[in-house]
């Protein structure tokens, strides 16, 4: 019955109204198995951050407010209080001066990430362990502001940090990582190698 | 509930030596000269119909990867290598096969009637599947390798499980990522897909168009049985060929997308080296002697099968060659079966030792013509510099030599 209602709909003209979710048009599909997900539904399952943070949400935050929030959001019990000396990985780079190759800062998140939006999904889908899915869209904002305050990516820490801002901020290795290769069917892993 | 199994145990012998002592032939019976039969019967049961166990003398089982505890102090960490060397086919138990996660040891508790699959972002119909509905589909089933970054050889390794432990080998069956990505339309400029878990982390890879369409397995069953919590209950991808980390577990969504996505999952496998991330990407023709590998023990001169595994982020294992000593020459081995693509394959060498010290290895050719390198291979194809430790680029696919000393003894080889 279910099938046959998700036909009817799949052969019917443009817009759908479905408990007052808009549907998108649908052409028909081979199998008819499966039904079309309304669009509340991909936007609350879509958590993918693209490098250029189209899916980023409206909400903003600074690392002033993010120092505290790393206190109170219980991030210094793992990772150290100044992100340096927990348990878990360490947050800030090594006070080494700035090198020529920003990878040789070690593999820190919040300063080895080419992109910045890197550092907000993994906060916002892995963070904090235990509790994941808790923090507000402004609590990763300004959690990662202040991540990026404390490796010197950032030096301005009332900077507001949202949406439009955060995808612009320049990752010192931002140019400097290798492309996986275009990949196609029966080929060697890497041309010129014979193993 | 120990103690009962005592006492069933108890009982169950017991019962055997009645039934040694009445039976009319089985254990007593010699009049031939045959070796008398076991001492004991295990009594089928109750507890028996539903679900097999093996043999109380089998005691096979995996270990922590690299001599870090799993889990790890936080519980996260968990690289659990399976043992090769009581393997003598292809398949790996489910329950050895190896596993590698950094968030593994908080397995996803899914109610498969509740799992929802969605595809969506750049195509013409975005769906939703149940499993119900996935297994509705056109299925294939495949026999297929996993293996993890991390199946990297050190000369401080004693056996093959700890130098090849972290790869196993599955017959897989489920729904082509191809034939879900035609139903939903796949719109011009989606050239990859995010794939992302359900896991606590919601561990997401990003993977090409074209390996998504090529071959590309949505798995809902392992040999035979539903895939198991440890290997993505209730779904998985399988991208066959690729290190193991892109084969996502507890399956839940699949975006088209335009571009590299650099998730977390790829941020951790990111490289300055394009050679290394090229290499790092599909596996190179691979292979290992299992029998005999280190710290095994002949017990004497005369036959032995020499036999192991061989397989190829390639396609199939074209051809695999065996050497007694150290290199110097080399011999075909009989594959055993019909390779299969990315799989691991069986080969076995007739071989009868002297009883003087040699070096057994084996090398992979696979259907592209990629040759399995030797250590010193890599290190002079990337002119490491002398003195400078090796460390094959990419996925470590390099020989193993094993060394047999003049007592029988089996060692790893690698310096």
């Amino acid at each position: 019955m279910a099938a046959f209602i998700m036909r009817l709909f799949k052969l019917s003209i443009p817009l759908f109204v479905i408990a007052g979710l808009t549907v998108e048009a649908q052409s028909p599909t081979k199998y008819g198995v499966g039904r079309t997900p309304t669009s509340a539904e991909i936007t609350a399952w879509d958590i993918s951050i693209s490098p250029t943070g189209e899916e980023l949400p409206e909400a903003n935050g600074t690392a002033d407010l993010g120092a505290q929030l790393f206190l109170e959001k219980g991030c210094a019990g793992c990772h150290g209080t100044n992100g340096t000396d927990g348990i878990a990985p360490r947050l800030v780079k090594r006070d080494v001066g700035v090198l020529d190759n920003p990878w040789d800062y070690g593999r820190i998140l919040p300063i080895r990430s080419p992109f910045a939006t890197t550092v907000w999904d993994y906060i916002n889908r892995g963070m904090p362990l235990g509790a994941e899915g808790t923090l507000s869209a402004s609590e990763v904002y300004s959690l990662t502001a202040y991540l990026l305050y404390l490796n010197g990516v950032i030096t301005d820490d009332q900077m507001v940090v949202d949406q439009d801002t955060l995808p612009t901020i320049q990752m010192p290795n931002r140019d400097n990582w290798a492309q996986v290769p275009d990949w196609f069917p029966k080929e060697p892993r890497m041309k010129g190698y014979p193993y | 509930m120990s103690s009962k199994k005592t006492d069933r145990r108890e009982f169950l012998k017991q019962g055997a030596a009645l039934a040694g002592g009445a039976a009319v032939g089985a254990a007593s019976q010699s009049a031939s000269g045959q070796l008398a039969g076991p001492e004991t019967f295990i009594q089928g049961s109750d507890d028996m119909v539903a679900y097999g166990s093996r043999s109380r003398f089998v005691t096979s089982k995996r270990i922590p990867h690299g001599g870090r505890h799993s889990p790890d102090t936080f519980g996260l960490d968990f690289h659990i290598a399976t043992p090769l060397q009581e393997q003598h086919g292809v398949v790996t138990p489910s329950s050895l096969f190896y596993m590698g996660t950094t968030r593994g040891s908080y397995l996803p508790d899914i109610d498969p009637d509740k799992h929802r699959l969605m595809i969506h972002g750049l195509v013409d119909n975005p769906l939703v599947f149940t499993m119900e509905e996935l297994k509705r589909l056109p299925s294939v089933t495949r026999m297929h390798f996993v293996e993890c970054a991390g199946n990297r050889a050190n000369s401080r390794m004693k056996n093959v499980q700890e130098t090849h432990g972290m790869t196993s080998n599955a017959e897989w069956t489920g729904v082509l990522l191809s034939t879900l990505l035609e139903e939903a339309g796949v719109k011009d400029g989606g050239e990859w897909i995010v794939a992302e878990g359900v896991e606590s982390v919601k561990g997401a890879s990003t993977i090409p168009m074209t390996k998504a369409m090529d071959d590309t397995l949505l798995a809902y069953s392992m040999n035979g049985e539903p895939v198991r919590p440890q290997q993505g209950f209730p779904l998985r991808m399988l991208v066959p060929g690729f290190e193991g980390i892109f084969n996502v577990k507890w399956l839940r969504r699949i975006k088209v997308v335009d571009r590299y996505y650099m998730t977390y999952n790829d941020y951790g496998h990111l490289t300055q080296d394009p050679a290394t991330a090229a290499l790092g990407y599909q596996i190179g023709p691979k292979s290992v002697i299992v029998h005999p590998s280190g710290d095994m023990q002949l017990p004497g001169t005369g036959y032995y099968q020499v036999s192991g595994l061989a397989w190829s982020g390639g396609g199939k294992v074209a051809r695999v060659e065996v050497t007694t000593d150290g290199g110097e020459t080399w011999f075909d081995a009989e594959i055993r079966g019909e390779p299969q693509p990315f799989a691991h394959t069986l080969f076995a060498f007739d071989w009868e030792w002297d009883g003087s010290e040699c070096e057994l290895q084996s090398r992979c050719i696979d259907e592209l013509g990629q040759i399995q390198p030797s250590r010193q291979q890599a290190q002079e194809f990337w002119n490491t510099p002398e003195g400078e430790r090796l460390r094959v680029r990419g996925q470590d696919n390099s020989i193993q030599p094993w060394r047999v000393h003049s007592d029988g003894s089996v060692h790893n080889a690698i310096i």
